[in-house]
């Protein structure tokens, strides 16, 4: 989240797309229904379905799965077409005045530098014109056509509503009806906000389908603002702090970059990740970036850390290979990976293509399964269809503590890393996590003084300075993350201390100040809120620095002064910036730089050549669609799309009869597949269903609560069918399309056991993150008999 | 300390007709109000009431519905109901209800118990079933104008919510109120209640719920568990009869003999509960007629 859950409640239009909080995050939602009511909100959702949200919502718009940019994109179309954008805060905070390289084009659905070959884009192009100064070219006007501002509003020309409707299946009034709530907040004194959550990340578009909403909210003026912001629901409880620990392919805790094989040296690996401003005058944040990695490789390899050795860079592995989730299982579907890990999640329910997943598996020698239940993944060789003399892997499993019983710190969406206490012992010879992972490295490192090996060093020199060095407590692990003056041992109180000369030692530059020598920040539990905005400065902790709110030097303009006084991010008094912790040097004058400190530009951006799949977003159909792309019928689908080996076969084509738009979800009596093992929630919502539509459903004969089959080109599923007035058919490209939902939550080990939803998912992923597109593909549906029991 | 448990009647004695007025009764008047308009159907509530009052875990499955149980019954006392309901050709509604015991002023249920001492009420509001005293009879079942008592083939006797009796005493909100995420569900003073209901009307009508009403119907003397409804015109679509009727006209269903037994047996255990009898004149309540 740019902002967080409190801050909801100041909002007075609340978009809800791709996210059903109401059923996947209940008690965050609570602040969007009390802007609704004390703040006379509008809280509207887009959705492929009717949900647990949109029954509470004002309004509600249904569209087909994978459509969201088609939306989104008539949505900043709506905004362009009639003059609804904050334009003092787009002239003010993002790059619309940018000039952008004549080089750059678009043209039938494929940006300029397109690679057919290999997939890609060669981004040259995407790039700004340059002035003699050796700063970007700017048109204060907002008129030059090669300005930013003017190749978004002809680029999103296109996504008529007319457009719109085609694609996503909605009729144009009911499309007009939503734009023109969620277009209102284009002013000063008013400001919206988004939740967003999985729904838009898993698609093969799905990093644009969120950088479109980010371009929407800084139209309407609304990125930096309280009330405003662009917010990640995120998934279980500490699914933020698992990101910013870089528990994500490519990173290194707090996303700094993992090293890659051309990347020789330190000072290649630094110049690589190090910004130059692309502004005069402007901060460009990561030009810190020295003192975040050095401190970083201080808190691994401590004294054996020098500029002699480049503090220990050649210690850390480089990334020769995509390592993404599709991209592991798929080397071990080819037979070149050995064993397996799993810590803390269920791997053969949470991945896509079971079918395919089960065969990965299979290959493996061995995998070793860390978790408080035993899982479905630890027992995947008996899986239904599986013949377990046929497996040869071998599975261990050792039980460990789950988070109630051991304390330590959440990191919720909005960033607050909250510290919470053991509440009951574990069971008798249940091993904290900690306990198993020292252990495995004590016995690796043992082996290897025992043995020797290869890449020995590393490992002899890994810092492991724990008052038990077999099981390191929490608070001690939360310490070194913080970091400290290597010096003195004192704990470090701000990120702005850390050095790139090896004097401080930090895991994580951006929870540095949350555990300092006034104590663990992360435990705080004041109430006080002189905002009155819900900040609550003194409960717990938010990275970075405590700041509530991203990018709040937007909340102002030029001079400082906020947009609505009412709800004032920061405020500049003359001396010194109030409020909020400013996102800005606190007395660095109005003017004095840009409001986007970590941007190389100064300020936000509409026109971006950081993703892989165009500086703009584009609408492409799921690569399971139902329809063709009436944008542009020769590119369909996401051309720089990664292709596994043997995936395009197990995807529908024309000739096949998979006729329906799938999507998957989660129920809000269940947390994924834990809570299989919880008899109260499993007599809450017992039993896996499909959702189907009360047209398609007498079409085929299914009665509600009678059983329905559901099978994809991957595998198939059966569970109750679920007939509902809760999605409606839509009309897509001239024809009727129906909507079938499945929920997640089932597998074949807990009290509560059925479909596995993933045997239907299509093994293909987003083009920058490689996020599966769990949820848009095509299926066929009948009914089926009742079961004999 | 108020008496936060002063008796206000009990079945199938006099008290059931004319209730008995406490010495000290002036205590706290409870009232739960359920906002309609802000209830996500997330079962926290049925979840949590299963958990505080250490109800039997039922084998449940899905007949067509998010809704977890068909029906109430004697170990689910507070049972979230889902109903789609069509508006015009393209929309919908998901209405969302808890459905448990509305706990009366004046209960059905106590003034059709023949079994003295088996239903209570309390001068707080609460309504509470003693199953050491009940006889099984199902009177109550019948006596209810809103379906909730269930009977208990094992134990032979009925069941509902008791407003979580026990946490109240000591202060408490009831399970399913301390556990709503949304806050949806509210405890406090009745006349608090009432008071926060009108304002919440207020803010549906403000957002186009031209019928939002308070559902504390007058017919059983209003309720101590109120509703605030957006479609405060379509009662039948949130499963709530418009006219609730209960009289204190105990045991009309048993002949003269067995209403003198219960009368006799009525008084032994007010003697033995060793209270005094007066027959005071009723406490002022609320009595809001439907949707008033």
């Amino acid at each position: 989240m740019t902002n967080h859950w409190k801050d909801i409640k100041n909002a007075d239009v609340i978009l809800v797309m791709g996210a059903n909080p109401a059923e996947n995050h209940p008690c965050g939602f609570k602040w969007a229904l009390e802007a609704r009511d004390e703040n006379g909100a509008q809280l509207v959702t887009i959705d492929p379905r009717y949900t647990r949200t949109s029954a509470v919502a004002d309004k509600h718009l249904q569209i087909r799965p994978g459509s969201d940019i088609a939306i989104l994109g008539g949505l900043l179309r709506h905004i362009l077409a009639n003059d609804l954008h904050h334009a003092d805060y787009v002239r003010e905070h993002t790059n619309a005045s940018f000039i952008v390289s004549s080089d750059f084009g678009f043209a039938d659905g494929l940006f300029s530098g397109f690679d057919e070959a290999a997939s890609r884009y060669d981004k040259t192009s995407w790039r700004y014109e340059m002035g003699p100064d050796g700063f970007v070219r700017r048109d204060m006007t907002l008129e030059h056509p090669r300005c930013a501002f003017q190749l978004l509003k002809k680029h999103y020309e296109r996504y008529t509503p007319a457009m719109v409707a085609q694609i996503a299946g909605c009729s144009e009034a009911k499309f007009l009806e939503m734009a023109d709530i969620i277009c209102s907040t284009g002013r000063a004194d008013r400001v919206g906000t988004i939740m967003y959550a999985v729904g838009w990340t898993m698609h093969t578009t799905g990093s644009q389908i969120i950088r479109t909403g980010a371009i929407l909210q800084l139209l309407l003026g609304n990125i930096g603002r309280p009330g405003g912001g662009i917010n990640a629901l995120r998934g279980h409880a500490n699914v933020q702090g698992a990101t910013d620990h870089a528990i994500v392919a490519g990173i290194l805790p707090g996303y700094l970059g993992a090293p890659t094989p051309e990347q020789t040296t330190l000072r290649a690996h630094l110049d690589a990740s190090t910004p130059k401003p692309l502004v005069e005058g402007t901060v460009n944040y990561w030009s810190n970036y020295p003192k975040f990695l050095v401190s970083l490789l201080k808190a691994w390899f401590g004294d054996h850390a020098t500029a002699a050795n480049e503090f220990g860079y050649q210690y850390l592995g480089k990334q020769d290979g995509d390592a993404t989730w599709l991209s592991i299982w798929d080397e071990a579907h080819q037979g070149r990976l050995e064993g397996f890990i799993t810590l803390g999640f269920n791997p053969l329910l949470a991945g896509p293509d079971v079918p395919r997943l089960l065969q990965s598996m299979s290959k493996l020698k061995w995998m070793a399964v860390i978790d408080p239940f035993l899982l479905d993944s630890a027992e995947f060789w008996r899986a239904p269809g599986m013949d377990p003399a046929e497996v040869d892997t071998e599975v261990m499993y050792m039980p460990t503590t789950h988070w109630i019983e051991r304390d330590g710190s959440f990191t919720n969406s909005g960033r607050w890393t909250q510290w919470k206490e053991k509440a009951i012992d574990p069971p008798d010879g249940v091993r904290s996590d900690t306990w198993i992972l020292s252990e495995l490295f004590w016995r690796v490192k043992e082996l290897y003084q025992a043995e020797g090996g290869a890449y020995n060093e590393p490992i002899q020199n890994l810092t492991w300075n724990y008052l038990n060095p077999r099981e390191p407590t929490l608070p001690e692990l939360a310490k070194e993350i913080n970091g400290y003056d290597r010096a003195t041992g004192r704990l470090l109180d701000s990120f702005a201390q850390l050095t790139a000369d090896g004097a401080t030692s930090s895991g994580n530059w951006i929870y540095t100040g949350s555990y300092t020598e006034a104590g663990n920040m992360m435990a705080r539990r004041g109430t006080d809120d002189p905002t009155g905005l819900g900040m609550h400065h003194d409960w717990t902790w938010a990275w970075p620095l405590n700041r509530r709110v991203l990018y709040n030097r937007a909340s102002a303009d030029a001079e400082g002064r906020p947009w609505d006084p009412t709800r004032a991010g920061i405020a500049w008094n003359g001396r010194e910036w109030i409020g909020d912790v400013p996102d800005y040097g606190r007395t660095t004058p109005p003017g004095g730089a840009g409001a986007f400190i970590m941007t190389e530009e100064g300020v936000a951006r509409l026109f971006s050549s950081e993703l892989a799949d165009g500086p703009f977003s584009e609408h492409y159909e799921p690569v399971e669609s139902p329809t063709t792309n009436p944008l542009h019928e020769s590119v369909a689908i996401n051309p720089v799309i990664n292709w596994y080996d043997g995936v395009r076969e197990t995807l529908a084509t024309e000739g096949d009869d998979f006729p329906y738009a799938c999507t998957v979800y989660r129920v809000v009596e269940h947390e994924h597949f834990v809570t299989a093992n919880v008899p109260l929630l499993v007599e809450a919502m017992p039993d896996f269903f499909v959702e189907i539509p009360e047209g398609l459903a007498a079409e085929k004969g299914i009665e509600n609560g009678g059983r329905a089959r559901v099978w994809s080109k991957r595998g198939e599923v059966e569970g109750v069918a679920i007939v509902t007035k809760r999605i409606k058919p839509l009309l897509v490209n001239g024809r009727t399309v129906w909507t079938v939902g499945i929920p997640v939550h089932w597998g074949f080990v807990g009290a509560t056991r059925a479909s596995m939803a993933n045997l239907l998912t299509p093994y293909v992923g987003d083009a920058n993150t490689r996020c599966p597109e769990f949820k848009a593909f095509l299926v066929n549906v009948e009914r089926a008999e009742p079961r004999s029991t | 300390m108020p008496d936060t448990l002063a008796i206000k009647r009990i079945s199938a004695t006099p008290s059931a007709m004319i209730p008995l007025s406490s010495l000290r009764s002036s205590g706290p008047v409870y009232s739960k109000l359920v906002d309609i308009s802000k209830c996500i159907g997330c079962k926290g509530c049925e979840v949590a009431c299963k958990e505080w009052n250490d109800l039997k875990v039922e084998q449940t499955a899905n007949f067509g519905s998010y809704q977890s149980h068909k029906d109430l019954s004697s170990n689910t006392w507070l049972l979230m109901r889902f109903n789609e309901v069509a508006v015009g050709d393209d929309d919908v509604d998901w209405l969302i209800k808890k459905d448990a015991c509305l706990h009366c002023e004046d209960p059905g249920c106590l003034f059709a118990c023949p079994a003295p001492g088996a239903i209570v009420q309390y001068q707080n509001g609460i309504v509470d079933f003693n199953q050491d005293q009940c006889i099984g009879c199902q009177y109550c079942v019948s006596g209810c104008p809103f379906d909730i008592p269930r009977f208990d083939k094992e134990t032979k006797t009925v069941a509902k919510c008791n407003m979580c009796i026990d946490r109240v005493e000591a202060g408490l909100e009831p399970a399913c109120v301390k556990t709503c995420p949304t806050n949806a569900i509210q405890w406090g003073l009745k006349e608090d209640m009432l008071a926060l209901a009108e304002k919440k009307v207020e803010t549906m009508q403000r957002r186009g719920f031209e019928h939002a009403a308070l559902y504390n119907p007058g017919g059983v003397g209003g309720t101590h568990m109120m509703y605030v409804v957006p479609h405060g015109d379509r009662l039948e679509d949130y499963s709530l009869p418009a006219h609730p009727v209960a009289s204190p006209m105990p045991l009309s269903g048993l002949n003269v003999l067995q209403r003198v037994g219960s009368y006799l047996l009525g008084f032994g255990v007010l003697g033995a509960l060793g209270h005094l009898l007066a027959f005071g004149q009723e406490s002022a309540e609320d009595s809001e007629g439907p949707g008033a």
